[in-house]
């Protein structure tokens, strides 16, 4: 009589259904139709997914693209180790490198525009976490990830790192803004 | 069938336990409290920690204590319970001697060895890499074999309960069908035996890339097979503790299924589905296509979210039957009114049930979105997460098994029945309660695995929101009543084994019986309007309607953020 002992139906695939389980089952399943349908309809209407153009790349080809963007934009240098601000403009390719334990350059962006963002680690797997947004990526050594983004507002912008990736971790924090 | 085998018979519940099973049993339950023990004082000193206020330890010893709590906690407490589980269900609920129990020391001995190797590792600061290890951060190779070796000695246990329920169809030792309950512990060594198939593929070249033989691991080639270790362990936790479930509505009320074919096929979705879902790791990576995630999580993972929706309606369902045939039948809700709130086993399964479901599987959906996931990877929503599903579920489960394993299968009274009374409160609703404050601090942004979010000493740090601070604050207060519920079970367990009152346990002797079909009855049927458990019906809508609301306030949330193409 009991779920620790066998089915008291020698037969018990041929038991009829209870209502309530049969409509829970039809509720449930229902349910998980409309979450599956959320998706691909975001994909098509809304205006936030990731992108998934990745391609594979080195620290060195990274570090060169990163270089020449910075070397072509850059507006001025902050904080003790002259962090170079760069304002690339709207619609073009910008390159964002983590590394143990910084994210290298800092980005000016506008409000309303649309960049190409291109992430990538040189050494160990980190996270892209923009604050307060909470917008969150895997960065992996290895693979470019271009994702393009569109400002909303303006401000001055956190990116910190939310993949554990040794003892500096949680010094690993830089800025972005959006004029 | 040998002769030489003993069995004993409970007098209180009429188990009858195989004596090599029962020592087996014993042991793996201790292992598995024992380290319980070690990973809860690991967690005080984190929550301490993370509690912004107090910041109580430094970053080195945080992130290495972290390492060993994950592993500790997710893998090694809950695997030896497993264990224990794997072998109550075939070896006792069958009434079969346990297949080849020195081959189960074997296995149990290099799950302990494994355990001491790779903690080993980590104490020594040798691999502060955190549960998951993600190449190229390296670890000693100690670590990776130490874990090898556990999944070999858990691998074997697996075997073992294959093998019982082989001996137990060959010696006739039951009618008819196994039980649900031993189904379920089927399903669970299944996912199990998938589980640690993965973990070998992925720590094996781990291993040989930390002794310098094997040049590189690519990343998401670690994180996509170690996610099929990773995700999947996690499932088979799911699976034994809702077959946990259903064994103490059975031990409580007497329960029986509603009915057999329908909590089956949900398990038979498990090991269908559930591996897949591994996949929503990966939403927020690199590499992979828009289609390959959206298949993967939706499709794979929604047919084992309907199967937890169904357990999560079969389970009180099957206890309000149960309570209705007894005669609490006045309205919808008497059944669950005149429940024994005061028996721990009884209220820690049911606060178990609804964590796991309201906390713990509408926040995992959340996170298995392909869209919302980019708003919560890697916070500390995550953790927020599955300490509701492995913590509230997992953990909660089996300590409520435990106090019905306290005079049954140990044979002690338990010591102050008083105090336990109050554990499975404390434990289930401290932990609710700081699961929600990480889900919310994680929605503010906060990361997981951070020591200071304060950033102090970076050049440019960010600040969070007030509100942040705060439900780190409540996490830390919720968390330390948890931490208070959890020493009070190890004290009763460990106290109800050393001094509790010895109880009449039933001799040991090559006497068996054999586990008849139960007599036919059919309940007369207490429902209303056709529904035999129209108060758990309800419930089941109250939880859909929180579903509903919460999924959809989160893409409204999503929808404000900047534009991502």
């Amino acid at each position: 009589m009991s779920a620790i002992l066998p089915p008291s139906q020698r037969i018990w695939w041929k038991e009829p259904l209870d209502r309530v389980e049969l409509m829970w089952i039809i509720i449930a399943f229902v349910w998980c139709m409309v979450m599956f349908f959320m998706m691909p309809y975001w994909h098509v209407y809304g205006k936030q997914n990731l992108s998934s153009e990745t391609y594979r790349t080195t620290p060195e080809m990274f570090a060169k693209k990163a270089q020449a963007m910075v070397d072509k934009y850059k507006v001025r240098e902050e904080t003790a180790e002259n962090i170079p601000v760069v304002a690339p403009p709207a619609g073009s390719d910008v390159y964002l490198i983590a590394r143990l334990w910084a994210w290298w350059p800092m980005l000016e962006l506008e409000n309303g525009k649309t960049y190409r963002l291109h992430l990538t680690a040189m050494d160990y797997q980190h996270g892209f976490s923009l604050q307060p947004e909470n917008i969150n990526v895997q960065v992996l050594p290895g693979y470019e990830h271009v994702i393009s983004i569109t400002p909303n507002r303006s401000g001055t912008y956190g990116i910190i790192c939310n993949e554990f990736c040794g003892i500096g971790h949680h010094k690993m924090v830089s800025r972005l803004y959006v004029k | 069938m040998s002769a030489s085998e003993l069995f004993r018979t409970c007098p209180r519940s009429g188990l009858q336990f195989h004596q090599s099973a029962e020592t087996l049993i014993k042991v793996n339950a201790v292992a598995a409290v024992v380290t319980l023990l070690i990973g809860g004082v690991l967690a005080l000193l984190i929550l301490l920690t993370r509690w912004q206020a107090i910041h109580l330890i430094q970053a080195d010893d945080f992130y290495l204590y972290l390492t060993a709590h994950g592993l500790d906690m997710l893998v090694v407490w809950i695997i030896f319970f497993e264990m224990a589980v794997l072998y109550f269900c075939s070896s006792t609920l069958l009434k079969s001697r346990l297949a080849t129990p020195k081959i189960a020391w074997l296995g149990f001995a290099l799950m302990v060895i494994g355990t001491l190797t790779f903690n080993a590792a980590i104490f020594t600061g040798n691999a502060t890499v955190m549960m998951t290890s993600y190449v190229p951060l390296p670890g000693h190779p100690a670590f990776y074999l130490g874990l090898i070796l556990f999944a070999v000695g858990a691998l074997i246990g697996c075997f073992i309960f294959l093998g019982t329920l082989v001996v137990a169809k060959a010696e006739k030792t039951y009618e008819g069908s196994i039980p649900l309950v031993t189904f379920g512990a089927l399903t669970a060594c299944i996912i199990a035996i998938f589980t640690i198939a993965s973990g070998a593929i992925i720590l094996i070249p781990t291993f040989l890339w930390s002794v310098g033989l094997v040049k590189t691991i690519d990343p998401l080639m670690y994180r996509t097979i170690w996610w099929a270790f990773g995700h999947s362990s996690q499932q088979i936790n799911v699976s034994a503790h809702i077959a946990v479930w259903y064994a103490i509505a059975a031990i409580v009320f007497n329960a029986k299924p509603m009915s057999e074919k329908v909590s089956r096929m949900a398990f038979l979705l498990y090991i269908l589905f559930l591996q897949l879902a591994s996949a929503h790791h990966l939403l927020s990576d690199p590499g992979l296509s828009t289609e390959w995630k959206v298949f993967n999580t939706s499709y794979a993972m929604y047919l084992a979210v309907l199967a937890s929706m169904i357990h999560g309606l079969t389970v009180p369902g099957a206890i309000e039957v149960a309570q209705r045939e007894k005669g609490y039948t006045k309205g919808l809700f008497e059944w669950i009114r005149k429940a024994p709130w005061g028996n721990p086993v009884f209220s820690g399964m049911f606060i178990s049930l609804l964590g796991f479901g309201f906390l713990g599987g509408i926040s995992g959906v959340m996170m298995g979105t392909e869209q919302l996931n980019m708003i919560i990877h890697n916070t500390l929503y995550v953790p927020g997460h599955f300490h509701a599903t492995v913590v509230i579920g997992t953990t909660l489960s089996f300590m409520a098994l435990t106090y019905f394993l306290i005079p049954t299968l140990f044979g002690r009274e338990m010591i102050n029945p008083g105090l336990a009374k109050w554990q499975p409160y404390l434990f289930g609703l401290g932990m609710g309660v700081f699961c929600v404050a990480m889900m919310g601090a994680g929605t503010l942004g906060v990361p997981r695995r951070h020591w200071d979010i304060t950033f102090a000493g970076a050049a440019l740090p960010y600040e969070f929101a007030g509100t942040a601070s705060l439900m780190l604050a409540i996490m830390g207060v919720a968390g330390v009543v948890a931490i208070i519920g959890g020493a009070i079970y190890i004290y009763i367990t460990v106290g109800s084994l050393l001094w509790g009152k010895r109880l009449d346990a039933g001799k040991y002797s090559v006497e068996r019986s054999v586990l008849r079909l139960p007599v036919q009855t059919a309940y007369t049927g207490h429902g209303t309007a056709g529904f035999a458990a129209p108060g758990t019906f309800v419930f089941a809508l109250v939880f859909l309607s929180a579903f509903v609301l919460y999924y959809f306030v989160n893409w409204k949330y999503l929808s404000t953020v900047w534009g991502l193409s």
